[in-house]
């Protein structure tokens, strides 16, 4: 992975001198609350309802396993001994005190670590596909041009006070695993008829308050581009995106307003004028960075292990953690092995210190000191030889880590949601609780096969709950806390959002709820459709149907406007 | 006299910036000396500006630069307001008159200028900062230093740090050099 040079190790080292001062003076008096919050807001530290919260920097979702136990030093001395890995491959810290957090920065610059604009209205962290460099379908590795958009993003003087929060994606592989179309930017590989790599420009996705499928901008940009053509569109957004209202400021809502086809023109205009500039991306560097991201030396291994397949035989659960949570390697004997955060009676994406040393010792002893968080919430050794993910499997069914259950029901996506965030209408935690409960039954969560389940507290739609098969969102009616419930989004290429069922439900009922639907999916589904198949192929009825029953739905959706009023 | 920051030093200054506010409009009576005058002053009073002698403009947070374009040469001081100091469209406007339209003269910062903007302040062009009055302008000048690197390029400095300077590839460095 990348390695920090001098000029890399000056940056953190400055920034984290540069916090502890504005900390110091605002302890003093000498900087108010609003002009502070947006600097500790690019440090990544949120005020939060019980304590501060902290959300540290996992670029494009890729550690070491010596970050990772500073990781889990961190927490366990400033913090509460666990973090909490996000959808956008990060990990927050929800218990420490806001004066130490200068202390925790500079612990981080030391494992080249940051907390550097992962919130605040600027460019956060570039997130790219868990698989990178190990997927079969990859076109390009991602990950150099992540990085080398990294430094491009990190305190870009035009674009550190943007109207909103500003995210990226890029995607190197045929399938879309980096959700670039739900992302300010998204940059989705492709390869032209000259075979050249380039990526095709998607602008203005985003979830939240008026979730958006993105818009294709331009279908071809060579790859040495992106960072100018990137510019071009910050600058434009950064000048006529709107500023009076927050929830109408993200980049969507402007390339909406004008439409997309002139929005692309704008930038096209914008980028003619510095096309080719310095920031063009030369070889030289593209080479210089991507040899960090060199393979590792793996050894060479027959396509099938021969003791690996006995195991699977000789071991139904065995058989069964393979089956859902190995995926996959481009190198022949080689997988990659999915920890599973999602251990029912724990939150999603939660993970204690002692796990997290854990999961570092299984990188370094299995896995070539590496590891990856996905936007899913959950950790990836890339790099397994086959014939050792038998003792793999076992110890980490020890520190309850192989919860056999990767994209099945019970690997729910799931925001901190009310038990932490300030923001939050209602709780998510104890919802995906419920819901791991109710299917607790591992046949049963392998009769139905792979769906999704994603649930935020609110709005903000952290647990992506629009492209969630079946997507919850907490609400808030009359000071109680609700379940609006939508059915058919998902990620991916034919990314498409969630539509809401109908009126909302209290928390106890939500089990129920999601059990009807997918009893109604059981009962009406072909031969290897999976849930969302089904909901594309019959629509909402059906399931509206079974859960609702045949009452009059005028009446009842009148009240879910007022719920969501 | 107030002080700015100037150049990378602090300056007493002599000019003096013409806003609108309490009901005032663009044919207000304008006082002696050096003016900085709102844009829709200038272009509404262009010519007598212009006989008046020396004179500056400040553009508005939403204040297009392309309306100056044309005239950048009339003028001594270009400023940029920022209505808060987490309004950031000043940062583009400040590119765009550098790179976009060549100007060369004085662009400062005016408004709510606080020293944990100045960094990048500096980097997309401005070189006068009237930092807030009720704030140390030493303090401020000293943030012109929070860093030492930087990654992309900018109005202040071009190339990014990958082309103006050698950095070690993974390969060299782990064969110990
Ligand atoms: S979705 Fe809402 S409740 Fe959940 S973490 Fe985001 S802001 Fe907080």
């Amino acid at each position: 992975m990348y390695q920090y040079d001098e000029y890399d190790r000056q940056i953190v080292r400055e920034r984290a001198a540069q916090f502890k001062d504005q900390t110091r003076r605002y302890f003093a008096g000498q900087l108010s609350e609003d002009e502070y919050r947006p600097l500790r807001l690019q440090n990544g530290l949120y005020i939060q309802r019980h304590a501060p919260m902290l959300r540290i920097a996992v670029p494009y979702g890729l550690l070491a396993s010596k970050q990772l136990r500073r990781l889990a030093s961190i927490s366990r001395k400033y913090d509460r001994g666990y973090g909490h890995f996000t959808t956008r491959q990060n990990l927050q810290l929800n218990w420490p005190e806001v004066a130490r957090v200068p202390d925790i920065l500079e612990e981080l610059a030391e494992v080249e670590m940051h907390a550097i604009q992962t919130s605040g209205n600027c460019i956060r962290n570039i997130t790219t596909d868990p698989y990178a460099g190990i997927a079969t379908d990859e076109l390009i590795d991602p990950r150099p041009l992540c990085e080398i958009l990294r430094q491009w993003s990190t305190f870009h003087p035009e674009f550190a006070y943007l109207p909103r929060k500003f995210k990226i994606a890029v995607n190197g592989a045929i399938e879309d695993r980096a959700v670039t179309y739900l992302h300010d930017i998204g940059l989705h590989v492709l390869k032209n008829q000259q075979g050249e790599l380039g990526f095709r420009v998607i602008v203005g996705g985003g979830m939240g308050r008026t979730p958006v499928i993105g818009k294709v901008i331009r279908e071809f940009l060579p790859w040495q581009h992106i960072l100018s053509y990137c510019d071009a569109i910050l600058r434009i957004y950064n000048r006529y995106g709107r500023r009076d209202n927050p929830y109408k400021a993200r980049i969507k809502i402007l390339v909406n307003a004008i439409g997309p086809e002139k929005f692309a023109q704008q930038v096209e205009a914008e980028w003619a004028h510095i096309k080719d500039g310095p920031t063009t991306i030369t070889q030289a560097e593209y080479d210089r960075v991507a040899a960090h991201f060199k393979a590792p030396p793996y050894a060479n291994l027959a396509a099938v292990d021969a003791g690996f397949e006995k195991s699977k035989k000789d071991n139904t659960p065995f058989a069964k953690w393979v089956e859902r949570n190995v995926r996959a390697h481009r190198v022949p004997g080689y997988a990659a092995v999915t920890l599973s955060l999602k251990k029912p009676g724990l939150a999603p994406g939660d993970c204690t210190a002692d796990q997290m040393d854990f999961v570092a010792s299984l990188a370094d002893q299995y896995s070539f000191g590496e590891l990856r968080v996905t936007h899913e919430q959950n950790l990836v050794l890339s790099d397994v030889a086959q014939s050792d993910l038998f003792e793999v499997w076992q110890k980490a069914r020890d520190a309850g880590l192989a919860t056999p259950t990767i994209g099945l029901i019970n690997d729910i996506i799931c925001c901190p949601g009310g038990d932490f965030c300030d923001l939050a209408n209602a709780k998510s935690i104890p919802i995906a609780a419920a819901i791991q409960t109710r299917f607790e039954d591992l046949d049963y969560q392998h009769d139905i096969g792979n769906i999704e389940i994603n649930i935020s507290g609110c709005m903000n739609s952290c647990g992506h709950h629009h492209v969630g098969h079946i997507g919850i969102l907490g609400v808030d009616k009359h000071d109680e806390e609700w379940y609006q419930i939508s059915i058919g989004g998902q990620q991916g290429l034919s990314a498409s959002l969630g539509k809401v069922i109908g009126p909302s439900f209290a928390a106890a009922d939500v089990p129920d709820v999601i059990e009807k639907l997918i009893s109604v999916y059981l009962a009406q589904r072909h031969v290897d459709e999976l849930f969302i198949d089904v909901v594309e192929r019959l629509g909402l009825e059906l399931f509206q149907k079974a859960v609702y029953g045949e009452r009059t739905r005028g009446g009842r959706v009148a009240e879910r406007k007022v719920a969501n009023a | 006299m107030p002080e700015i920051i100037k150049d990378r030093a602090i300056v007493t200054d002599d000019w003096v910036v013409v806003r609108l506010d309490e009901g005032k409009s663009v044919d207000m009576a304008l006082p002696q000396g050096k003016l900085i005058v709102p844009l829709s002053m200038w272009l509404s009073r262009r010519d007598e500006l212009i006989s008046r002698g020396e004179v500056g403009v400040w553009l508005s947070d939403t204040d297009e630069p392309e309306l100056v374009a044309q005239d950048l040469h009339l003028f001594k001081v270009v400023a940029v307001d920022f209505p808060k100091f987490a309004v950031g469209r000043g940062y583009s406007t400040a590119a765009l008159l550098r790179t976009r339209y060549g100007y060369q003269g004085e662009l400062r910062a005016i408004g709510d200028v606080l020293r944990d903007q100045m960094f990048y302040l500096a980097r997309v062009g401005f070189d006068a900062f009237s930092v807030r009055p009720d704030r140390s302008i030493s303090d401020a000048l000293q943030a012109l230093n929070d860093y030492s690197v930087t990654y992309q390029g900018s109005v202040a400095q071009t190339q990014p740090l990958f082309a103006r300077v050698n950095r070690i590839a993974a390969d060299e460095r782990q064969n110990g050099s």
